[in-house]
């Protein structure tokens, strides 16, 4: 195969938050992509009957599960608003070196607001599996 | 020296024009996946409970079926369009790269194949 220049060049970047941002993106996708067993399990448990049903939600009550889930919510919420950032990039606009960097914090923020909205929810509910 | 034209021998290096849909399918994905993402996050929050009960009631509903068949659907094919450029930013040989992608779309394939099968089986039958 001849050698041709090749992405990603991690290396020659000055580190900067907006490179975070941006890993962070991919990491949590990967998460939610392991995260999709996890769910297919679920629902292939609710039908196969309660009693695979109630074995699931006993193995998805281990303190390591809930973990993993907990880990799943703070993915999503990241990807989601992350995601839609990326979105607004690609009608052209938020490009700027400031404003990517300000919209890097909104979405921070934003994605915090959200999982704490989820957490208070399920805590306040109490149903978590 | 090639006996090939200058232009056979740059076709099929690009993207072909098959990156464009990559991309832009990945885009149609992630649109359809906020909604439905937060459909499905807000509608789980929303059970009493999460028993085997109440998730079957609420999973044999046509609506609720509908949309998780077509929340796993989207949620694959945007898991599998991902997977697969991260595997081709850092995986750099050439065999180890090609059986990844290979087994990367076969899971993804079987993931949302099992989604679907049960969702249905709930939609359709009392669920066993």
């Amino acid at each position: 195969m001849p050698s041709r220049p090749l992405s990603p060049h991690l290396s020659v970047y000055k580190f900067k938050y907006t490179l975070v941002s941006s890993i962070l993106n991919r990491f949590s996708g990967i998460a939610l992509s392991v995260g999709l067993i996890a769910l297919t399990y679920w629902l292939l448990a609710v039908a196969s009957g309660a009693r695979a049903q109630a074995q699931a939600q006993a193995l998805l009550s281990t303190p390591l599960a809930r973990l993993f889930l907990a880990a799943m919510v703070i993915a999503f919420c990241y990807h989601l608003v992350a995601g839609v950032r990326h979105l607004v990039w690609d009608t052209g606009r938020g490009l700027e070196r400031t404003t990517a960097q300000k919209s890097a914090w909104l979405v921070g923020l934003l994605s915090i607001v959200l999982m704490l909205l989820i957490f208070y929810w399920l805590w306040r509910g109490g149903h978590a599996p | 020296m090639s006996l090939n034209t200058p232009l056979r021998q740059v076709l099929g290096l690009g993207s072909a024009r098959s990156g464009v849909q990559h991309w832009w399918l990945q885009r149609l994905t992630s649109v359809a996946l906020v909604p439905l993402s937060i459909w499905f996050t807000v509608s789980l929050l929303c059970l009493p409970a999460l028993d085997h009960a109440t998730v079957t009631a609420w999973m044999s509903q046509g609506l609720s079926a509908l949309l998780l068949v077509l929340l796993v659907l989207t949620a694959t094919w945007h898991s599998r369009l991902g997977v697969q450029v991260v595997i081709e930013d850092y995986v750099h040989g050439a065999g180890a790269r090609t059986l990844l992608l290979v087994l990367a779309g076969f899971a993804h394939v079987f993931l949302a194949a099992a989604a679907v099968f049960a969702i249905l089986k709930l939609a359709f039958g009392r669920g066993a």
